[in-house]
């Protein structure tokens, strides 16, 4: 497998500059004879596809929701990193660099990291210029908190609704582009495989979500978008559709995928409330900056919070990390939460749950003050746990997230599958193994906006295959492969929904690979996993018919990707014998429970090879050099 | 609890549909609505019967993807609530609950309680958007913005494009969501060069997808998850009466 990173030589804060001026051009009037296809329509997908189409490529971008404007990327709550220093309080593309590579516990590549600090400042402007709405002072310039961890304050937001803000930019963006005909945009349809010819990646096959027709397309570039895999735990604050077949067909079909087992749990989520439970919702880390976390100190202690006086309160995170507290990063919050609750101090349904107090804020600032901050969250909170926020305190516990594993890809956000492109979320290149808060949001932008848009142009320059139309046998076998397999969907005829086949995998992952893993538990859940799938292609049922709309059909399709990603997840995870950023392996750890890194032995990215169905897949490295920011034991003490 | 579920079924655009009957036993108030109709459905996928088709997809009431007319009212009983967040302790045992699918010509049915929505990305092509490329944006402090401004232009901008105001209209008009997208802009000094285009843009691809007209009746007001006011389509009105009489008809 070829992992050449192709990261361009000399500084690392000119390495982009140089690289820009290195790549090869495509001539204005040849563009429109790419045609390019876009997977996804998030935050990353829709500003790729925007921007391409304004460069002059041939652009179609897919979407499995209704609107390219409902991709999960609108979730998103707190704010959006940049190295403006509108604060004069420090803040430089280095820092904003240095804290990245930090934060991600040095699992990734400093010269994407840079970059991705350098373009940050673009983002807002290219944001505001579009309409973005971000909070502002009453003077009129841009407001700015501090966020997740980061002692500067550079996050840009937009009340609790950053993510939809910016993702409606995008949209709008995008719609501009789909009325003056340079993107086709094709809603309610699943891309279900990429199309290989002679190892040159030439198109995609779609299924049609409404009247299940598939359809075949050929493209000079693929570029997924599609998003994160944490649904693999089920229970996630994903979006309920959010899955990761795009980039498991693609690793079938040859791409490589780096670091699997690195996934971000958020550490203020609302609590699992009962076995009915489709999703998890998550509460802006925003509300560390005011609120105190804290657990009863004594185990079992099932007095109501206010009777608790605050000698008898652990408030753990200001005792265990005094100088970050409650703004601990993600990792570290959450794995102390765990922690307190293993401990017995656990609050709420079952145990599982730390109070986050606004008590001393309203005291301090006055409830109107919080109100104006966090009204919305407030709300949301009330809504869903029909408890008020403004007289107790909220439960949280930490919740599967985000993803930082993904599809390997170079410093041109190529993959190592030729024509393959991958871009936000759905790769693994910049947040290492943690990914500090308003980071996600700042990725997904500066891969779509600022960097495929260039690097995509070098790729066509170099790259001349010869034309291919759909008629070749690799679109015809493909789609028979695809076909095949819903009808296999359709005839098992089993006793048992996808549904509930995905919530048994999601325990064995939530149990043995989530917040804390150890080498017996991954072993039993590579014995599970693979009996849970074969007993799925036995005993799965699918009602209704594969030619229109059918989401429990969707769902099997989905199920059945995840019941192999799981397994490759769970093999990442027993070999990287170390802890480091959200992947904590029980057996490293010092004597207080803090993470050991092994840099010796796992500083590089894993990046598994499908090998096929019955075989291991082979894992390769991509070594991790670190020139700029020297390694060093995280701490936050 | 234990309650009763009218369905609005319909196998596609085309058939006639009809409300079907089914029990949801042992129903917790904790959860959430959708919550209820997946169990109802992972009842129907085992007693082998096609389960209910309905959109969702985030759950936590920003995609806008799920929808539901539920006893008459979009989203529900709650206020400023979406479905996906509305819970079951919003009934009680007992209950019988009619579900049925937005109504509106411009958002024919797919199946069930699913509609095509395809009408309002349309309108935001028509006109929804600022024209800047991707690139040469000046420093984003170069332009100042007052806060009030900034905060009424992103009330407008919370819309999340779900089509409550639309099915919640006895005319099911779109004014709502079209007033919203132009009062984002108007309240922004980008959204000022093609102030009047828009809106002209905006309001006759609104036309043209058959959604009818404003009488206010507020319906869509009290619908909307968002709490998005209706003072938006005054607004909208006179920016379209002055871009009419200038002549600058899109």
């Amino acid at each position: 497998m070829n992992l050449d990173a192709k990261i361009p030589s000399g500084p690392v804060a000119e390495a982009w500059d140089k690289h820009r001026f290195d790549l090869k051009l495509v001539n204005p009037a040849n563009k429109r004879k790419f045609k390019v296809l876009v997977v996804g329509s998030g935050l990353a997908g829709g500003s790729a596809a925007a921007t391409m189409a304004e460069l002059g490529y041939d652009v179609d971008c897919f979407c499995f929701q209704d609107s390219p404007r409902r991709a999960h990327s609108i979730a998103a709550q707190g704010g959006i990193n940049a190295a403006k220093n509108y604060q004069n309080d420090g803040d430089s593309v280095y820092r904003l660099f240095y804290d990245t590579v930090k934060g991600g516990d040095f699992r990734s590549r400093e010269a994407n990291v840079y970059r991705l600090a350098q373009v940050s400042a673009n983002i807002i402007d290219q944001c505001v210029a579009q309409g973005v709405p971000f909070a502002r002072e009453y003077g009129g310039q841009l407001a700015n908190r501090s966020f997740g961890g980061a002692q500067v304050s550079r996050t840009f937001y937009a009340r609790g609704a950053t993510g939809q803000q910016l993702l409606l930019g995008c949209y709008a963006a995008l719609s501009r582009q789909i009325e003056m005909g340079a993107v086709k945009m094709h809603t309610r349809t699943e891309m279900l495989d990429i199309v290989v010819a002679d190892g040159i990646t030439r198109g995609i096959i779609t299924r049609n979500l409404t009247t299940g027709k598939i359809e075949r397309w050929a493209g000079d570039a693929v570029v997924l978008a599609t998003g994160g895999y944490v649904n693999v735990f089920y229970l996630s604050t994903n979006a309920m559709g959010c899955n990761v077949t795009a980039a498991w067909r693609a690793h079938k079909r040859g791409a490589g995928f780096a670091n699997p087992c690195f996934t971000q749990i958020h550490p203020t989520c609302i609590p699992v409330s009962g076995d009915h439970q489709s999703k998890l919702t998550l509460m802006s880390e925003s509300l560390r900056n005011d609120g105190r976390v804290w657990v009863p100190a004594k185990p079992g202690d099932q007095r109501p919070p206010s009777q608790i006086p605050d000698n008898e309160r652990d408030y753990y995170l200001e005792r265990k990390y005094p100088s970050f507290g409650n703004l601990s990063p993600r990792d570290i919050a959450s794995r102390a939460a765990k922690e307190a609750c293993d401990d017995g101090k656990g609050v709420g349904p079952g145990n599982r749950g730390v109070y986050l107090d606004f008590r001393d804020s309203i005291q301090r600032l006055g409830a109107e003050v919080v109100k104006q901050r966090y009204g919305n969250l407030f709300d949301m909170y009330q809504r869903i746990t029909d408890e008020n926020p403004y007289e107790l305190p909220m439960r949280i516990y930490p919740a599967p997230h985000y993803t930082i594993g993904g599809l390997w890809v170079d410093y041109n956000l190529h993959s190592n599958q030729p024509g393959l492109h991958v871009i936000g979320e759905a790769n693994f290149s910049d947040h290492g193994a943690n990914r500090l808060g308003a980071s996600a949001l700042m990725q997904g932008l500066a891969d779509g906006y600022f960097v495929l848009p260039y690097t995509i142009g070098n790729f066509f320059a170099t790259h001349k295959p010869e034309p291919i139309t759909t008629d070749h046998p690799a679109f015809r076998e493909a789609e028979s492969e695809i076909n095949a397999r819903l009808q296999r969907f359709m005839t098992i005829g089993g006793s048992r929904s996808p549904e509930s086949f995905h919530r048994e995998l999601g325990r064995i992952m939530w149990e043995k690979c989530g917040m804390a893993r150890n080498r017996a538990g991954l072993e039993e859940a590579l014995q599970k996993i693979p009996e849970l799938r074969e007993e799925f292609w036995n005993n799965v049922k699918v009602i209704g018919t594969e030619r229109s709309l059918n989401m429990t059909l969707e769902q099997a399709g989905r199920v059945a990707d995840f019941l192999e990603f799981g397994e490759t997840m769970c093999r990442d995870a027993l070999l990287r014998e170390e802890s480091c950023g959200g992947h904590f392996r029980e057996e490293y750890q010092t004597e207080d429970g803090e993470a050991v890194r092994n840099d010796d032995d796992f500083a590089h990215a894993a990046v598994w090879e499908w090998k096929g169905p019955n075989e291991e897949p082979v894992r390769h490295q991509e070594e991790m050099t670190f020139e700029n920011v020297k390694l060093a034991t995280r701490s936050y003490k | 609890m234990n309650l009763t579920l009218k369905v609005w079924r319909q196998d596609g655009p085309n058939d006639a549909g009809r409300l079907e009957t089914y029990d949801a036993p042992d129903v917790s108030p904790d959860m959430s609505f959708l919550e209820m109709l997946d169990v109802v459905n992972e009842r129907l996928i085992n007693e082998g019967r096609t389960p209910i088709e309905f959109d969702h997809d985030c759950r936590e009431g920003i995609c806008g993807m799920c929808s539901l007319v539920i006893n008459g009212v979009p989203h529900g009983p709650q206020r400023a609530t979406t479905t996906c967040q509305l819970h079951m302790r919003s009934f009680k045992d007992g209950d019988t609950i009619a579900i049925e699918p937005w109504r509106a010509k411009a958002f024919p049915v797919v199946k069930d309680l699913v509609v095509d929505r395809s009408s309002f990305d349309r309108i935001i092509q028509a006109g929804g958007y600022a024209s800047v490329n991707t690139g040469g944006a000046p420093d984003a402090n170069a332009m100042l913005i007052g806060k009030e401004d900034a905060d009424t232009a992103f009330d407008a901008a919370a819309c999340i494009g779900c089509g409550a105001c639309v099915a919640a209209c006895p005319n099911a008009s779109a004014m709502l969501f079209v007033a919203a997208k132009v009062a984002h802009y108007a309240h922004l000094p980008q959204g000022q060069p093609e102030r009047d285009r828009r809106t002209v843009k905006m309001v006759n691809s609104m036309d043209a997808e058959g959604f009818g007209n404003c009488r206010n009746y507020y319906e869509c007001e009290a619908a909307c998850p968002k709490e998005i006011p209706v003072k938006f389509i005054g607004n909208m009105n006179r920016d379209f009466i002055k871009a009419v009489a200038a002549g600058n008809e899109g």
